[in-house]
């Protein structure tokens, strides 16, 4: 059964008619093009699908896009203000805090959902607010210095 | 060339690092086209089956079903190495494991292609099924494949440096051990995605997120029966690859035939239960290792025997039995050598070639050995290794050219920084450090297929505006290759990195790089690079002085800028200097290539284990661990890496860092295992691995020597330093509490297990009991490299 969604992502509205059972993430990417959200297992289990709805991080693989209408969604693409990176983003390009890039907007997007609640988290609370998304490459520690000194520059 | 350099050495973001913290970067699975139709695959259902029918007529009625293929659509084998051509992408005749590739479905979107794949009716024959090297050697039944040196041992190799036997008679004290490395996977990020497209002037082209464009290109080339000009492969930037992504897979073949099908663009992107059915990971083996040492610790013999459980498939596998044996003695100096090792097919998906490949095993438990052999002869862990380091410019007994080499540096750094000599044995009950070395290679000497041509080649072309664009077929997996391959060619040219263009990985349009496999990469496309860019060089500062009436040492080309060394105020931008050239000289073009020294020593197997350079690692682990609940808290890790020059340190301690993160997951929790036949646990929730709260602090230490060939003096950092991780852990538990865990990985329940038995006063220690009775062949008996060390007295 297909439905119209009407979505507000990055500040703009979309809409689209979809089967209700599609996942944001699957919507996000295929019907919307927003495809800077990844999926790592469509499980809720790697965390690289991570949006904010309404300022909270959420597993857009495991949200259904009926019951998000009308609240915030930001992904990646709506972190940069006209062109200039969030800091978070500066900060893990400077640290290559990215490596292969795959986890990262998942982790920038959890990030931020951090330092809007607590603009200078201590180290264990980055840890604990990161440890759900996971990644690869890095062994963690530029990504919790990048998040260190995006906080420190904001 | 070294003096004063302007990016070399210098810890610059990577290139491509802006794409990746926006969402810009293109990965395979975000591409779509027009018209693209996705495809889903159907795993065989049994470990061992034969199929006597597929039944697709209930799936081509489902509406929006575009076309079915089966094994019967795919006749040609491949493979990755010549000698083990036995994938077919979709197989024919049996399937060989729970999952294995047996038809695929394309329609008009993922959900009814999801739908077909269960209305495949398939008539299977069940098989005995063997799922471990024992039940290979006990059990009887068809084998899994139709070919290897006997049954379902798919290789054997013996060899012998040097006369053991008189080796073991020269020792004061000999010792012999079990190991067992669990397997395990890499398990990347991103899912394998392709998107294949056969368009109607009869040209295939293919986006995939592959380490190994010019394989793939190989492999699909042969599959499909189509000329090699037919067929393009362009590696999308890949999201993470560990090795994963090294062989051609079977989805990567069959999407590409059904777009050869249906003329249209399909995609298939592989569920995360089919990343660990693709597999192609670390070996699980079990290995038996005799250490004869004399009082002073210096190795006077040592022999190694490995047994691989291989999965169904070759892949990398015959490499990977002699990279179970072929770099022990590239970091203590041992004068006579023994190594014995066999490979069985099983029931299981394919293992091949995962970080470290086939080196970090013997590793485990050649460190481990070492660390009781000191104790029992009371010698310190640090002085049995520092004191035997191999020699600079020596060769290995099996005839192994080692060039640069700073293990020694390496040990003393981090023993200092660790305080090692001051905690180890010394640390409260249930707190302890453990220490371990290792070496890596900096790329393959010898190519995966025979042939005499370049490992790699760059091309460069240099427009009227400066403009510096570069090709090479080399792939960033997120080792940061692109960022090498910039910094490299801006820095010859003195041109800033803006002014560099690249085109990577695109088997139409750059120069063929073999891969990102073997930590290859920066040394051989680095030299290279410099080859191609020094040629455009000479020609842009000839023109450069002839227009400034100077001589051309006269001159030096920076910032974009050639000028006068002596008068900087006489100078032209690199733009118009290129202009000067190219008016003289016609378009602006070069190519550079690299292919390694002749390595290879005067026997058969001789080809793995020669590289143009060894990197050298050095790793102290501290732990925590609970007697209660034999709980291992890794406090911290310091470890110090002979990298040779670091290209970037940033990209070198993040290579650092994620080895030392893959290398206790490896350690302490993660295993690709098996239960009733199936994979246990194919999913990112159960298969465990470290998150941000497991992770401890990593103390990096870069050792630098520059090593003599490596570009700018580089060698390899991607790989080596996982290899003494695990063993570090495994002596640093020792340390704590007294328990040797043998095996990987060291789970809470192996060291309670432990601790249960030291109680009841017998030997505590959890591992393998023994190694099967296995009857290997008569070794090829080799002199050692007359440069190796000596068995003294002999």
């Amino acid at each position: 059964m297909k439905q119209l969604i009407k979505l507000r992502v990055n500040g703009e509205d979309y809409e689209a008619y979809v089967p209700v059972h599609k996942t944001l993430l699957e919507v996000l990417r295929e019907d919307l093009n927003l495809t800077g959200t990844k999926h790592g297992c469509e499980l809720g289990e790697c965390g690289a699908c991570t949006v904010l709805v309404d300022g909270e991080p959420t597993l857009s693989c495991l949200t259904l896009p009926i019951e998000i209408q009308g609240r915030e969604i930001l992904t990646v693409e709506g972190l940069a203000h006209n062109g200039t990176p969030h800091p978070l983003q500066t900060a893990f390009a400077e640290l290559s805090a990215a490596q292969c890039g795959y986890c990262t907007p998942g982790m920038l997007i959890s990030a931020k959902a951090l330092l809007d609640h607590d603009p200078h988290p201590a180290r264990d609370d980055i840890r604990q607010a990161l440890s759900g998304n996971l990644c690869r490459c890095t062994g963690y520690s530029k990504i919790i210095e990048a998040v260190e000194l995006a906080a420190e520059r904001r | 060339m070294t003096d004063e350099l302007t990016l070399i050495g210098k810890p610059l973001p990577k290139v491509d690092a802006l794409g990746k913290v926006t969402g810009e970067t293109k990965y395979a699975d975000d591409l779509a086209m027009p018209r693209m139709l996705h495809a889903k695959i159907l795993g065989c259902h049994y470990p061992h089956a034969r199929i006597k029918h597929i039944g697709t007529a209930r799936a081509q009625a489902l509406p929006g079903v575009v076309a079915i293929i089966t094994g019967a659509d795919l006749p040609v084998k491949y493979g990755n190495l010549p000698v083990s051509q036995d994938e077919t992408g979709l197989a024919g005749d049996k399937g060989r494991f729970v999952g294995d590739p047996i038809a695929a479905v394309a329609a008009v979107d993922e959900e009814t292609a999801e739908r077909a794949i269960d209305l495949i009716d398939v008539e299977y024959e069940e098989l005995p099924a063997f799922m471990s090297v024992e039940d290979v050697l006990t059990k009887e039944g068809e084998p899994i494949q139709d070919y290897g040196d006997q049954g379902n041992v798919h290789k054997m190799v013996a060899l012998e440096f040097g006369d053991t036997e008189s080796g073991f008679a020269a020792a004061d004290y000999v010792r012999e051990d079990t190991f067992f490395y669990q397997g395990n996977t890499h398990l990347p990020m991103e899912e394998h995605a392709v998107v294949a497209h056969y368009t109607a002037d009869g040209k295939l082209t293919l986006w995939s997120s592959t380490q190994c464009p010019h394989y793939v290109h190989r492999a699909l080339s042969k599959a499909l029966a189509i000329a090699p000009s037919r067929v393009r492969i362009i590696a999308t930037p890949v999201g993470g690859g560990f090795g994963g992504k090294s062989d051609p897979l079977p989805h990567e073949v069959a999407a590409a035939k059904l777009s050869m099908i249906t003329g249209r663009p399909v995609k298939i992107a592989l569920t995360r239960e089919e990343v660990f059915y693709a597999h192609r990971g670390r070996h699980p083996v079990l290995m038996w290792a005799k250490t004869g040492v004399r009082k002073d610790g210096s190795i006077t013999a040592m022999h190694f025997k490995t047994f691989l459980d291989g999965g169904a498939y070759g892949s990398y596998g015959v490499a990977s039995t002699y990279y179970t044996g072929a770099l022990q003695p590239v970091t203590y100096k041992v004068p006579t050598y023994k190594f014995e090792g066999m490979r069985a097919f099983t029931n299981k998906p394919a293992c091949g070639p995962k970080r470290g490949h086939g080196t970090p095993q013997p590793r485990f438990g050649m460190e481990i050995q070492l660390d009781k052999i000191a104790e029992a002869i009371g010698i310190s862990p640090v002085d049995i290794r520092r004191k035997f380091v191999v020699d600079e410019n020596s060769y290995t007994v099996n005839h192994l050219r080692i060039t640069s080499c700073a293990l020694g540096e390496c040990i003393d750094k981090v023993a200092a920084a660790s305080g090692f000599n001051d905690k180890h044995r010394k640390l409260p009950f249930g707190k302890g450090v453990g220490l371990a070395c290792s070496s890596y290679l900096s790329g393959a000497g010898l190519p995966i297929y025979w042939n005499n041509m370049p490992h790699t080649s760059v091309q460069i072309k240099i427009d009227r505006g400066g403009g510096v664009a570069v090709l090479c077929g080399s792939t960033d997996i997120g080792q940061g290759s692109n960022s090498v391959l910039a910094y490299t060619v801006a820095e010859v040219l003195g041109v800033s990195l803006d002014a560099i263009q690249l085109t990577v990985s695109d088997t139409d349009l750059t120069p063929i790089d073999l891969g990102s496999y073997s930590s290859r990469v920066t040394f051989m496309m680095g030299n290279a690079a410099i080859e191609a860019a020094s040629k455009l060089k000479k020609l842009i500062m000839e023109a450069a002085a002839e227009k400034l009436q100077l001589p051309v040492e006269a001159l030096a080309a920076k910032n974009n800028s050639i000028y006068c060394i002596d008068d900087e105020r006489r100078s032209l931008t690199f733009a118009q200097a290129a202009q000067l050239a190219e008016a003289k000289h016609g378009g602006l073009g070069a190519m550079g290539s690299y292919t390694p020294p002749k390595l290879a020593g005067p026997f058969r197997g001789s080809g793995v284990g020669p590289s143009p350079a060894y990197s050298y690692s050095a790793c102290v682990a501290q732990v925590d661990v609970d007697p209660e609940t034999g709980e291992i808290k890794v406090e911290k890790i310091w470890i110090a890496h002979d990298c040779g020059r670091a290209i970037n340190p940033l990209l070198v301690i993040g290579q650092t860092e994620g080895s030392v993160y893959m290398g206790l997951g490896e350690a302490l929790m993660e295993e690709q295992d098996f239960r009733r036949n199936q994979h246990k646990i194919p999913s990112l929730l159960d298969y465990k691995s470290l998150t941000m709260m497991d992770m401890p602090e990593v103390e990096t230490i870069l050792v630098e020597p520059i090593d003599p060939e490596g570009p700018f003096g580089a060698k390899e950092a991607g790989q080596g330093p996982l290899l003494p991780v695990p063993p570090a852990v495994a002596n640093a538990v020792y340390d704590a509490v007294g328990v040797r865990i043998d095996e990987l990985p060291i789970t809470a329940d192996k060291v309670l297990k432990a601790l249960a038995l030291k109680a009841e006063g017998k030997e505590p220690r959890v591992g393998p009991k023994g190694v099967p009775s296995f009857v290997f062949p008569e070794p090829v008996r080799v002199e050692p490299h007359p440069q190796a060390p000596k068995l003294r007295g002999a």
